[in-house]
Protein backbone atom coordinates (compact mmCIF):
# COMPACT_ATOMS: atom_id res chain seq x y z
CA UNK A 1 0.00 0.00 0.00
CA UNK A 2 1.89 3.29 -1.35
CA UNK A 3 0.95 6.55 0.93
CA UNK A 4 1.32 9.76 -0.47
CA UNK A 5 2.67 13.31 0.70
CA UNK A 6 -0.99 14.09 1.45
CA UNK A 7 -1.70 11.48 3.55
CA UNK A 8 1.06 12.25 6.02
CA UNK A 9 0.04 15.99 6.34
CA UNK A 10 -3.29 14.62 7.36
CA UNK A 11 -1.64 11.91 10.09
CA UNK A 12 0.67 14.88 11.05
CA UNK A 13 -2.34 17.29 11.18
CA UNK A 14 -4.44 14.75 13.56
CA UNK A 15 -1.63 14.21 15.79
CA UNK A 16 -0.93 17.91 15.96
CA UNK A 17 2.74 17.27 15.05
CA UNK A 18 4.28 20.19 13.21
CA UNK A 19 5.92 18.81 10.07
CA UNK A 20 7.51 21.16 7.26
CA UNK A 21 7.47 19.98 3.48
CA UNK A 22 10.42 18.31 3.54
CA UNK A 23 10.05 15.89 6.51
CA UNK A 24 6.80 15.03 5.06
CA UNK A 25 8.67 13.74 2.15
CA UNK A 26 11.36 11.73 4.02
CA UNK A 27 8.49 10.26 5.70
CA UNK A 28 6.22 9.31 2.87
CA UNK A 29 9.57 6.63 2.48
CA UNK A 30 9.69 5.56 5.87
CA UNK A 31 5.84 5.12 6.63
CA UNK A 32 5.72 3.33 3.24
CA UNK A 33 8.46 1.03 3.77
CA UNK A 34 6.41 0.22 7.16
CA UNK A 35 3.02 -0.10 5.33
CA UNK A 36 5.16 -2.88 2.92
CA UNK A 37 5.91 -4.94 5.87
CA UNK A 38 2.12 -4.79 7.23
CA UNK A 39 1.41 -5.67 3.38
CA UNK A 40 3.59 -9.19 4.55
CA UNK A 41 1.68 -9.80 7.63
CA UNK A 42 -1.54 -9.47 5.72
CA UNK A 43 -0.71 -11.97 3.77
CA UNK A 44 -1.03 -14.42 6.37
CA UNK A 45 -4.04 -16.43 6.93
CA UNK A 46 -5.67 -15.35 10.00
CA UNK A 47 -9.03 -17.22 9.45
CA UNK A 48 -10.79 -18.09 12.98
CA UNK A 49 -8.13 -16.44 15.09
CA UNK A 50 -9.59 -14.08 17.58
CA UNK A 51 -7.75 -10.74 17.41
CA UNK A 52 -5.62 -9.82 20.05
CA UNK A 53 -6.26 -7.01 22.43
CA UNK A 54 -3.62 -7.16 24.14
CA UNK A 55 -0.08 -9.06 24.48
CA UNK A 56 -0.57 -9.92 28.23
CA UNK A 57 -2.74 -13.22 28.57
CA UNK A 58 -4.55 -11.59 31.84
CA UNK A 59 -7.69 -10.08 32.17
CA UNK A 60 -8.71 -6.65 33.70
CA UNK A 61 -8.56 -6.19 37.64
CA UNK A 62 -11.26 -4.23 39.61
CA UNK A 63 -10.67 -1.52 41.84
CA UNK A 64 -13.23 -0.72 44.12
CA UNK A 65 -15.51 2.01 44.15
CA UNK A 66 -13.84 4.02 46.94
CA UNK A 67 -12.51 7.70 46.94
CA UNK A 68 -9.10 7.56 47.36
CA UNK A 69 -7.75 10.45 45.83
CA UNK A 70 -7.82 13.83 47.57
CA UNK A 71 -7.68 17.92 46.18
CA UNK A 72 -3.90 18.14 44.70
CA UNK A 73 -5.06 21.21 43.19
CA UNK A 74 -2.31 23.69 44.18
CA UNK A 75 0.31 20.99 42.97
CA UNK A 76 -0.80 19.62 40.00
CA UNK A 77 -1.63 23.46 39.04
CA UNK A 78 1.71 24.77 39.36
CA UNK A 79 3.01 23.50 36.34
CA UNK A 80 0.54 24.96 34.42
CA UNK A 81 0.91 28.51 32.29
CA UNK A 82 -2.17 30.11 33.45
CA UNK A 83 -4.50 29.61 36.36
CA UNK A 84 -7.47 31.39 37.73
CA UNK A 85 -10.22 31.00 40.25
CA UNK A 86 -8.86 27.24 40.43
CA UNK A 87 -9.50 26.83 36.63
CA UNK A 88 -6.84 25.79 34.23
CA UNK A 89 -6.88 28.47 31.28
CA UNK A 90 -6.56 27.83 27.78
CA UNK A 91 -6.13 29.61 24.82
CA UNK A 92 -9.31 30.63 23.93
CA UNK A 93 -11.73 27.75 22.48
CA UNK A 94 -14.35 29.00 19.48
CA UNK A 95 -17.09 26.88 19.00
CA UNK B 1 -47.65 17.42 -2.01
CA UNK B 2 -44.64 14.65 -0.60
CA UNK B 3 -45.63 13.26 2.48
CA UNK B 4 -42.42 12.89 4.56
CA UNK B 5 -41.19 10.22 7.23
CA UNK B 6 -38.99 11.24 10.17
CA UNK B 7 -36.06 9.13 11.05
CA UNK B 8 -34.40 9.05 14.58
CA UNK B 9 -31.86 7.57 16.53
CA UNK B 10 -30.71 8.66 20.32
CA UNK B 11 -27.24 8.08 21.86
CA UNK B 12 -27.98 8.86 24.97
CA UNK B 13 -25.02 9.43 27.26
CA UNK B 14 -25.94 8.39 31.70
CA UNK B 15 -23.59 9.67 34.14
CA UNK B 16 -23.27 6.44 35.97
CA UNK B 17 -23.68 7.06 40.17
CA UNK B 18 -20.40 5.52 41.37
CA UNK B 19 -19.12 7.25 43.94
CA UNK B 20 -14.99 7.45 42.32
CA UNK B 21 -14.29 8.02 38.91
CA UNK B 22 -14.24 4.92 36.36
CA UNK B 23 -10.75 4.48 36.08
CA UNK B 24 -8.87 6.56 39.17
CA UNK B 25 -10.21 7.10 43.16
CA UNK B 26 -11.11 11.02 42.48
CA UNK B 27 -14.41 11.50 43.71
CA UNK B 28 -17.67 12.14 41.33
CA UNK B 29 -19.45 14.30 43.54
CA UNK B 30 -21.11 17.39 41.74
CA UNK B 31 -20.66 20.90 42.39
CA UNK B 32 -17.22 20.67 44.08
CA UNK B 33 -14.83 23.66 43.89
CA UNK B 34 -13.28 23.59 40.19
CA UNK B 35 -10.03 21.02 39.56
CA UNK B 36 -10.52 19.59 43.47
CA UNK B 37 -11.38 16.30 42.08
CA UNK B 38 -9.22 15.99 38.97
CA UNK B 39 -6.48 13.61 40.12
CA UNK B 40 -3.00 12.59 38.55
CA UNK B 41 -5.22 10.04 36.36
CA UNK B 42 -8.03 12.10 35.38
CA UNK B 43 -5.66 14.51 34.27
CA UNK B 44 -3.18 11.87 32.41
CA UNK B 45 -0.09 12.85 33.81
CA UNK B 46 2.70 10.80 33.02
CA UNK B 47 3.84 7.52 34.46
CA UNK B 48 -0.12 7.15 35.82
CA UNK B 49 -2.17 3.80 35.15
CA UNK B 50 -6.09 3.34 35.38
CA UNK B 51 -8.03 1.27 37.48
CA UNK B 52 -11.17 -0.07 36.30
CA UNK B 53 -14.19 1.38 38.84
CA UNK B 54 -15.60 -2.51 39.70
CA UNK B 55 -19.20 -0.57 40.39
CA UNK B 56 -19.30 1.04 36.61
CA UNK B 57 -19.28 -2.48 35.09
CA UNK B 58 -22.18 -3.96 38.02
CA UNK B 59 -23.69 -0.77 36.64
CA UNK B 60 -23.40 -1.21 33.41
CA UNK B 61 -24.40 -5.14 33.43
CA UNK B 62 -27.40 -4.67 35.21
CA UNK B 63 -28.65 -1.69 32.40
CA UNK B 64 -27.85 -4.70 29.83
CA UNK B 65 -30.07 -6.97 32.19
CA UNK B 66 -32.74 -4.43 32.49
CA UNK B 67 -33.36 -4.33 28.49
CA UNK B 68 -32.69 -8.06 27.87
CA UNK B 69 -29.25 -7.57 26.13
CA UNK B 70 -26.54 -9.61 26.10
CA UNK B 71 -23.75 -9.31 27.83
CA UNK B 72 -20.51 -10.65 26.16
CA UNK B 73 -17.97 -12.46 28.22
CA UNK B 74 -15.19 -10.35 27.13
CA UNK B 75 -15.27 -6.60 26.38
CA UNK B 76 -12.57 -3.72 25.41
CA UNK B 77 -11.64 -0.78 26.10
CA UNK B 78 -10.38 1.69 23.24
CA UNK B 79 -8.70 5.11 22.55
CA UNK B 80 -10.75 7.25 20.74
CA UNK B 81 -8.39 10.32 19.88
CA UNK B 82 -9.15 13.97 19.09
CA UNK B 83 -7.72 17.11 20.82
CA UNK B 84 -9.69 19.27 22.72
CA UNK B 85 -8.21 21.62 26.26
CA UNK B 86 -11.49 19.55 28.15
CA UNK B 87 -9.96 16.00 27.25
CA UNK B 88 -6.60 16.38 29.08
CA UNK B 89 -5.20 12.76 27.55
CA UNK B 90 -6.33 14.04 23.95
CA UNK B 91 -8.07 10.64 23.87
CA UNK B 92 -11.16 9.87 25.30
CA UNK B 93 -11.01 5.96 27.21
CA UNK B 94 -14.02 3.75 25.44
CA UNK B 95 -15.06 0.76 23.92
CA UNK B 96 -16.43 0.58 20.38
CA UNK B 97 -15.47 -3.14 18.68
CA UNK B 98 -16.56 -4.99 21.72
CA UNK B 99 -18.86 -2.80 24.09
CA UNK B 100 -19.75 -4.39 27.92
CA UNK B 101 -23.87 -4.46 26.59
CA UNK B 102 -24.95 -6.19 23.13
CA UNK B 103 -27.78 -5.48 21.36
CA UNK B 104 -31.18 -5.54 23.60
CA UNK B 105 -34.55 -3.65 23.65
CA UNK B 106 -36.76 -1.02 25.21
CA UNK B 107 -40.38 -0.95 25.54
CA UNK B 108 -41.68 2.52 25.06
CA UNK B 109 -45.66 3.84 25.97
CA UNK B 110 -46.84 6.83 24.18
CA UNK B 111 -49.15 9.10 25.59
CA UNK B 112 -52.26 7.14 24.01
CA UNK B 113 -51.33 4.02 25.94
CA UNK B 114 -49.89 2.02 22.50
CA UNK B 115 -46.87 0.09 23.05
CA UNK B 116 -43.90 -0.26 20.89
CA UNK B 117 -40.05 -2.04 21.04
CA UNK B 118 -37.27 0.29 20.34
CA UNK B 119 -34.08 -1.48 20.06
CA UNK B 120 -30.79 -0.83 21.33
CA UNK B 121 -27.37 -0.89 19.34
CA UNK B 122 -25.38 -1.80 22.17
CA UNK B 123 -24.20 0.24 25.00
CA UNK B 124 -20.63 0.87 26.34
CA UNK B 125 -18.54 2.36 29.18
CA UNK B 126 -16.71 5.10 28.58
CA UNK B 127 -15.27 8.18 30.56
CA UNK B 128 -16.66 11.96 30.64
CA UNK B 129 -14.67 15.15 29.71
CA UNK B 130 -14.30 18.30 31.67
CA UNK B 131 -15.80 21.36 31.15
CA UNK B 132 -14.94 24.38 29.01
CA UNK B 133 -15.94 27.80 30.53
CA UNK B 134 -16.69 30.50 27.66
CA UNK B 135 -16.93 33.36 30.04
CA UNK B 136 -13.86 35.43 29.47
CA UNK B 137 -10.67 35.00 31.49
CA UNK B 138 -8.83 37.62 29.59
CA UNK B 139 -9.53 36.11 26.85
CA UNK B 140 -8.84 33.13 27.60
CA UNK B 141 -11.19 29.53 28.12
CA UNK B 142 -11.38 28.54 31.93
CA UNK B 143 -11.49 24.41 31.90
CA UNK B 144 -12.85 22.52 35.00
CA UNK B 145 -11.65 18.91 34.84
CA UNK B 146 -13.92 17.85 38.03
CA UNK B 147 -15.48 16.22 35.65
CA UNK B 148 -12.78 14.38 33.24
CA UNK B 149 -13.29 10.65 34.52
CA UNK B 150 -16.81 10.41 35.75
CA UNK B 151 -18.56 6.99 34.40
CA UNK B 152 -20.76 7.53 31.36
CA UNK B 153 -22.62 4.47 29.90
CA UNK B 154 -23.57 5.62 26.23
CA UNK B 155 -26.87 4.14 25.19
CA UNK B 156 -26.80 3.72 21.52
CA UNK B 157 -29.97 3.14 19.77
CA UNK B 158 -31.22 1.67 16.48
CA UNK B 159 -32.56 4.23 13.95
CA UNK B 160 -36.03 2.74 15.37
CA UNK B 161 -37.78 6.34 16.41
CA UNK B 162 -40.61 7.57 13.87
CA UNK B 163 -41.67 11.41 15.67
CA UNK B 164 -40.33 13.62 18.73
CA UNK B 165 -42.44 11.84 20.76
CA UNK B 166 -41.55 8.49 20.21
CA UNK B 167 -38.03 10.08 20.93
CA UNK B 168 -38.96 11.30 24.13
CA UNK B 169 -40.85 8.15 24.88
CA UNK B 170 -37.61 6.46 24.66
CA UNK B 171 -35.78 8.66 26.64
CA UNK B 172 -38.48 8.67 29.39
CA UNK B 173 -38.09 4.56 29.27
CA UNK B 174 -34.70 4.62 29.52
CA UNK B 175 -34.62 7.51 32.39
CA UNK B 176 -36.88 5.12 34.86
CA UNK B 177 -35.19 1.88 34.38
CA UNK B 178 -31.50 3.79 35.25
CA UNK B 179 -33.21 5.20 38.01
CA UNK B 180 -35.53 2.50 39.36
CA UNK B 181 -31.98 0.39 39.30
CA UNK B 182 -30.53 3.18 40.87
CA UNK B 183 -27.10 3.54 38.66
CA UNK B 184 -28.04 7.13 37.74
CA UNK B 185 -29.22 10.21 39.48
CA UNK B 186 -31.13 10.81 35.79
CA UNK B 187 -30.71 14.82 36.86
CA UNK B 188 -31.26 16.00 33.54
CA UNK B 189 -30.43 19.79 34.46
CA UNK B 190 -27.14 18.36 36.09
CA UNK B 191 -26.65 16.89 33.03
CA UNK B 192 -26.72 12.95 34.50
CA UNK B 193 -28.70 12.43 31.24
CA UNK B 194 -27.08 13.59 27.68
CA UNK B 195 -28.17 12.96 24.63
CA UNK B 196 -27.08 13.11 21.12
CA UNK B 197 -29.76 13.14 18.20
CA UNK B 198 -29.51 11.69 15.20
CA UNK B 199 -32.15 12.85 12.37
CA UNK B 200 -33.34 12.33 9.03
CA UNK B 201 -36.24 12.23 6.81
CA UNK B 202 -37.32 10.09 3.71
CA UNK B 203 -40.01 10.54 1.45
CA UNK B 204 -42.68 7.94 3.00
CA UNK B 205 -42.30 4.44 1.81
CA UNK B 206 -38.79 4.76 0.81
CA UNK B 207 -36.75 1.83 2.11
CA UNK B 208 -33.24 3.57 1.94
CA UNK B 209 -32.23 6.17 5.12
CA UNK B 210 -31.82 10.05 4.37
CA UNK B 211 -29.02 11.73 4.78
CA UNK B 212 -28.71 11.99 8.91
CA UNK B 213 -27.70 15.41 11.06
CA UNK B 214 -26.59 14.89 13.98
CA UNK B 215 -27.76 17.17 17.06
CA UNK B 216 -25.55 17.33 20.14
CA UNK B 217 -26.20 17.79 23.56
CA UNK B 218 -30.07 18.06 24.22
CA UNK B 219 -30.40 18.23 28.13
CA UNK B 220 -34.21 17.66 28.43
CA UNK B 221 -37.13 16.06 27.55
CA UNK B 222 -38.55 18.73 26.24
CA UNK B 223 -35.41 20.35 24.14
CA UNK B 224 -35.42 16.95 22.60
CA UNK B 225 -39.00 17.14 21.44
CA UNK B 226 -38.46 21.44 20.39
CA UNK B 227 -34.84 20.38 18.89
CA UNK B 228 -36.56 17.14 16.15
CA UNK B 229 -39.21 19.49 15.59
CA UNK B 230 -36.81 22.29 14.15
CA UNK B 231 -34.57 19.93 12.40
CA UNK B 232 -37.30 18.10 10.71
CA UNK B 233 -38.70 20.85 8.97
CA UNK B 234 -35.50 22.23 8.15
CA UNK B 235 -34.59 19.36 6.52
CA UNK B 236 -37.65 18.78 4.65
CA UNK B 237 -37.91 22.50 4.02
CA UNK B 238 -34.57 22.32 2.36
CA UNK B 239 -35.01 19.12 0.13
CA UNK B 240 -38.43 20.73 -1.02
CA UNK B 241 -36.37 23.63 -2.10
CA UNK B 242 -34.17 21.50 -4.32
CA UNK B 243 -31.09 21.41 -1.83
CA UNK B 244 -29.26 18.57 0.00
CA UNK B 245 -29.29 17.40 3.47
CA UNK B 246 -25.12 17.41 4.78
CA UNK B 247 -23.99 14.93 7.07
CA UNK B 248 -23.13 17.33 9.96
CA UNK B 249 -23.01 17.83 13.43
CA UNK B 250 -25.51 20.47 14.73
CA UNK B 251 -25.95 21.94 17.93
CA UNK B 252 -29.40 22.94 19.66
CA UNK B 253 -29.62 26.91 20.94
CA UNK B 254 -32.91 26.56 23.64
CA UNK B 255 -32.55 30.28 23.38
CA UNK B 256 -33.48 30.55 20.11
CA UNK B 257 -35.46 27.22 19.35
CA UNK B 258 -33.13 26.14 16.82
CA UNK B 259 -30.27 24.38 15.59
CA UNK B 260 -26.93 25.43 13.98
CA UNK B 261 -23.88 23.78 11.95
CA UNK B 262 -21.34 22.92 14.07
CA UNK B 263 -18.28 21.19 11.61
CA UNK B 264 -18.53 18.62 9.05
CA UNK B 265 -18.45 15.34 10.46
CA UNK B 266 -15.51 13.89 7.77
CA UNK B 267 -12.99 16.88 9.36
CA UNK B 268 -13.90 16.25 13.16
CA UNK B 269 -15.02 12.32 12.74
CA UNK B 270 -10.87 10.26 12.39
CA UNK B 271 -10.81 9.37 16.26
CA UNK B 272 -8.50 6.67 15.18
CA UNK B 273 -9.98 4.53 17.94
CA UNK B 274 -6.86 1.55 18.84
CA UNK B 275 -7.23 -1.22 21.92
CA UNK B 276 -6.23 1.05 25.07
CA UNK B 277 -2.72 -0.63 26.53
CA UNK B 278 -3.01 0.34 29.62
CA UNK B 279 -6.30 -1.64 30.19
CA UNK B 280 -6.68 -5.61 29.64
CA UNK B 281 -9.67 -7.53 28.17
CA UNK B 282 -12.76 -7.38 30.94
CA UNK B 283 -14.05 -10.82 31.24
CA UNK B 284 -17.70 -11.59 32.55
CA UNK B 285 -18.34 -15.24 33.61
CA UNK B 286 -22.02 -16.39 33.73
CA UNK B 287 -21.76 -16.36 37.62
CA UNK B 288 -21.21 -12.90 37.64
CA UNK B 289 -23.54 -11.97 35.66
CA UNK B 290 -26.06 -14.26 37.26
CA UNK B 291 -24.96 -12.22 40.16
CA UNK B 292 -25.78 -9.13 39.27
CA UNK B 293 -29.39 -10.39 37.87
CA UNK B 294 -29.97 -11.34 41.55
CA UNK B 295 -29.32 -8.09 42.96
CA UNK B 296 -31.45 -5.99 40.98
CA UNK B 297 -34.76 -4.39 42.12
CA UNK B 298 -38.00 -4.63 40.21
CA UNK B 299 -38.31 -2.72 36.97
CA UNK B 300 -41.03 -0.53 35.84
CA UNK B 301 -42.37 -2.83 33.40
CA UNK B 302 -42.44 -5.17 36.58
CA UNK B 303 -44.23 -2.76 38.65
CA UNK B 304 -46.62 -1.69 36.03
CA UNK B 305 -48.01 -5.55 35.77
CA UNK B 306 -48.08 -6.46 39.61
CA UNK B 307 -49.52 -2.36 40.11
CA UNK B 308 -52.45 -3.87 37.75
CA UNK B 309 -53.01 -7.31 38.21
CA UNK B 310 -52.37 -7.71 42.10
CA UNK B 311 -53.28 -4.38 42.97
CA UNK B 312 -56.38 -3.98 40.34
CA UNK B 313 -55.46 -0.39 39.11
CA UNK B 314 -56.11 0.47 35.75
CA UNK B 315 -53.18 0.06 33.52
CA UNK B 316 -53.38 4.41 33.16
CA UNK B 317 -53.13 4.49 36.59
CA UNK B 318 -51.07 1.89 36.60
CA UNK B 319 -48.76 3.07 34.42
CA UNK B 320 -48.19 6.69 35.85
CA UNK B 321 -47.75 5.17 39.61
CA UNK B 322 -44.97 3.12 37.81
CA UNK B 323 -43.11 5.86 35.60
CA UNK B 324 -40.50 6.53 38.11
CA UNK B 325 -39.28 5.23 40.70
CA UNK B 326 -39.80 8.04 43.30
CA UNK B 327 -43.69 7.90 42.26
CA UNK B 328 -43.47 4.53 42.63
CA UNK B 329 -42.51 4.34 46.19
CA UNK B 330 -44.42 7.30 47.65
CA UNK B 331 -47.57 5.40 46.11
CA UNK B 332 -46.82 2.32 48.02
CA UNK B 333 -46.24 4.17 51.02
CA UNK B 334 -49.27 5.50 50.75
CA UNK B 335 -50.76 2.73 50.14
CA UNK B 336 -49.48 0.70 53.21
CA UNK B 337 -50.18 3.71 55.62
CA UNK B 338 -53.96 3.63 54.01
CA UNK B 339 -54.43 -0.03 53.47
CA UNK B 340 -56.81 1.17 50.13
CA UNK B 341 -54.56 0.99 46.71
CA UNK B 342 -57.28 2.34 44.35
CA UNK B 343 -57.90 5.27 47.17
CA UNK B 344 -53.59 5.72 47.44
CA UNK B 345 -53.71 5.90 43.61
CA UNK B 346 -56.55 8.85 43.60
CA UNK B 347 -54.64 10.64 45.71
CA UNK B 348 -51.59 10.29 44.73
CA UNK B 349 -52.26 11.42 41.24
CA UNK B 350 -55.09 13.93 41.92
CA UNK B 351 -54.42 16.08 44.72
CA UNK B 352 -50.85 15.73 45.64
CA UNK B 353 -49.97 15.50 41.78
CA UNK B 354 -52.27 18.97 41.34
CA UNK B 355 -50.22 20.69 43.93
CA UNK B 356 -46.46 19.23 43.03
CA UNK B 357 -47.12 20.58 39.56
CA UNK B 358 -48.36 23.96 40.52
CA UNK B 359 -45.26 24.67 43.03
CA UNK B 360 -43.15 23.03 40.18
CA UNK B 361 -41.78 20.21 42.54
CA UNK B 362 -40.55 16.62 42.22
CA UNK B 363 -42.51 13.91 44.58
CA UNK B 364 -39.75 13.59 46.52
CA UNK B 365 -39.38 17.42 47.60
CA UNK B 366 -43.38 17.00 48.86
CA UNK B 367 -44.10 18.99 52.12
CA UNK B 368 -46.81 16.32 52.69
CA UNK B 369 -45.09 12.50 53.22
CA UNK B 370 -46.46 9.37 52.54
CA UNK B 371 -47.08 8.71 56.08
CA UNK B 372 -49.06 11.74 56.38
CA UNK B 373 -51.35 10.94 53.28
CA UNK B 374 -51.66 7.53 54.33
CA UNK B 375 -53.08 8.90 57.62
CA UNK B 376 -55.47 11.14 55.75
CA UNK B 377 -56.87 8.76 53.33
CA UNK B 378 -57.94 6.39 56.43
CA UNK B 379 -59.84 9.30 58.39
CA UNK B 380 -61.94 9.70 55.13
CA UNK B 381 -62.45 5.83 54.77
CA UNK B 382 -63.69 5.51 58.05
CA UNK B 383 -66.22 8.12 57.40
CA UNK B 384 -64.57 10.37 59.87
CA UNK B 385 -64.44 13.29 57.45
CA UNK B 386 -66.15 14.24 54.64
CA UNK B 387 -64.21 13.95 50.86
CA UNK B 388 -65.11 18.25 50.88
CA UNK B 389 -63.00 18.36 54.88
CA UNK B 390 -60.37 16.17 53.40
CA UNK B 391 -59.15 18.79 50.88
CA UNK B 392 -58.86 21.24 53.60
CA UNK B 393 -57.05 19.08 55.39
CA UNK B 394 -54.57 18.09 52.15
CA UNK B 395 -53.80 21.85 52.28
CA UNK B 396 -52.95 22.13 55.62
CA UNK B 397 -50.66 19.21 55.90
CA UNK B 398 -49.46 20.99 52.74
CA UNK B 399 -49.11 24.14 54.41
CA UNK B 400 -47.19 22.08 57.43
CA UNK B 401 -50.18 23.23 59.94
CA UNK B 402 -49.57 20.10 61.37
CA UNK B 403 -47.80 16.84 61.45
CA UNK B 404 -50.68 14.60 61.14
CA UNK B 405 -54.34 14.65 59.65
CA UNK B 406 -55.59 13.78 63.20
CA UNK B 407 -54.03 16.81 64.74
CA UNK B 408 -55.68 18.77 61.98
CA UNK B 409 -59.21 17.75 62.06
CA UNK B 410 -58.99 17.69 65.97
CA UNK B 411 -58.16 21.86 65.55
CA UNK B 412 -60.87 22.73 63.09
CA UNK B 413 -63.44 20.50 64.32
CA UNK B 414 -63.46 19.07 60.98
CA UNK B 415 -65.07 15.58 62.46
CA UNK B 416 -68.26 14.51 60.60
CA UNK B 417 -71.11 14.81 61.92
CA UNK B 418 -73.10 11.52 61.54
CA UNK B 419 -75.04 11.37 64.43
CA UNK B 420 -78.74 11.41 63.03
CA UNK B 421 -80.39 13.77 65.60
CA UNK B 422 -78.00 16.29 65.48
CA UNK B 423 -78.28 16.79 61.67
CA UNK B 424 -82.33 16.54 61.87
CA UNK B 425 -81.92 19.79 64.50
CA UNK B 426 -80.11 22.00 61.95
CA UNK B 427 -82.40 20.60 58.95
CA UNK B 428 -85.38 21.46 61.11
CA UNK B 429 -83.72 25.13 61.61
CA UNK B 430 -83.08 25.73 58.01
CA UNK B 431 -86.24 24.34 57.23
CA UNK B 432 -87.86 27.09 59.60
CA UNK B 433 -85.07 29.93 58.78
CA UNK B 434 -86.51 29.33 54.54
CA UNK B 435 -90.29 29.61 54.59
CA UNK B 436 -90.44 30.95 50.81
CA UNK B 437 -87.68 28.62 49.90
CA UNK B 438 -89.74 25.59 51.07
CA UNK B 439 -93.02 26.60 49.96
CA UNK B 440 -91.82 26.69 46.16
CA UNK B 441 -89.93 23.34 46.68
CA UNK B 442 -93.07 21.97 47.84
CA UNK B 443 -94.79 23.35 44.21
CA UNK B 444 -92.87 22.12 42.50
CA UNK B 445 -92.31 19.31 40.31
CA UNK B 446 -89.91 15.91 41.37
CA UNK B 447 -87.45 17.04 38.11
CA UNK B 448 -86.52 20.58 39.58
CA UNK B 449 -86.91 19.86 43.51
CA UNK B 450 -84.15 17.44 42.22
CA UNK B 451 -82.27 20.72 41.87
CA UNK B 452 -83.73 22.93 43.87
CA UNK B 453 -82.75 20.41 47.44
CA UNK B 454 -79.29 21.55 46.06
CA UNK B 455 -79.81 24.69 48.22
CA UNK B 456 -81.18 23.46 51.56
CA UNK B 457 -78.02 20.82 51.90
CA UNK B 458 -75.78 24.17 51.05
CA UNK B 459 -77.42 25.84 54.06
CA UNK B 460 -77.22 22.48 56.61
CA UNK B 461 -73.60 22.52 55.55
CA UNK B 462 -73.20 26.15 56.63
CA UNK B 463 -75.13 25.88 59.43
CA UNK B 464 -72.50 22.36 60.09
CA UNK B 465 -69.31 24.14 59.27
CA UNK B 466 -69.02 21.63 56.48
CA UNK B 467 -69.37 18.76 59.36
CA UNK B 468 -72.24 17.07 58.28
CA UNK B 469 -72.29 14.04 56.34
CA UNK B 470 -73.24 14.85 52.80
CA UNK B 471 -75.13 11.83 52.12
CA UNK B 472 -76.79 11.95 54.79
CA UNK B 473 -78.11 15.67 55.05
CA UNK B 474 -79.27 14.89 51.64
CA UNK B 475 -81.17 11.96 52.41
CA UNK B 476 -82.81 13.69 56.17
CA UNK B 477 -83.65 16.62 53.80
CA UNK B 478 -85.50 14.63 51.30
CA UNK B 479 -87.80 12.96 53.94
CA UNK B 480 -88.73 16.01 55.90
CA UNK B 481 -89.27 18.30 52.71
CA UNK B 482 -91.50 15.68 51.09
CA UNK B 483 -93.11 14.94 54.11
CA UNK B 484 -95.75 17.71 54.25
Amino acid sequence: MAIEHADVLRAAHLARVGLSDDEATGYVDDLSRILEMVDQLQAVDTQGITPLAHPLDATQRLRPDEVTEHSQRERFQACAPATEDGLYLVPRVVE
Amino acid sequence: MMQWETVIGLEVHVQLATQSKIFSGASTAFGADPNTQACAVDLGMPGVLPVLNENAVAMAVKFGLAIDAEIPETSLFERKNYFYPDLPKGYQTSQMAQPIVGTGNVEITLDDGTTRTIRVHHAHLEEDAGKSLHEDYHGMTGIDLNRAGTPLLEIVSEPDMRSAKEAVAYIKALHAIVTYLGISDGNMAEGSMRCDVNVSVRPKGQAAFGTRAEIKNVNSFRFVEKAIAFEVERQIELIEDGGEVIQETRLFDPERDETRGMRTKEEANDYRYFPCPDLLPVTLDSAYVDHQRALMPELPSEKRQRFENQLGLSAYDAGVLASSRAMAEYFEAVKEACGNAKQAANWVQGELSANLNRENLEIGDSPVTAEQLGGLIQRVMDDTISGKAAKQVFQALWDGEADSADAIIDARGLKQVTDTGAIEGMIDQVIADSPVQVAQYREADEAKRGKMIGYFVGQVMKASRGTANPQQVNSLLKQKLDQA
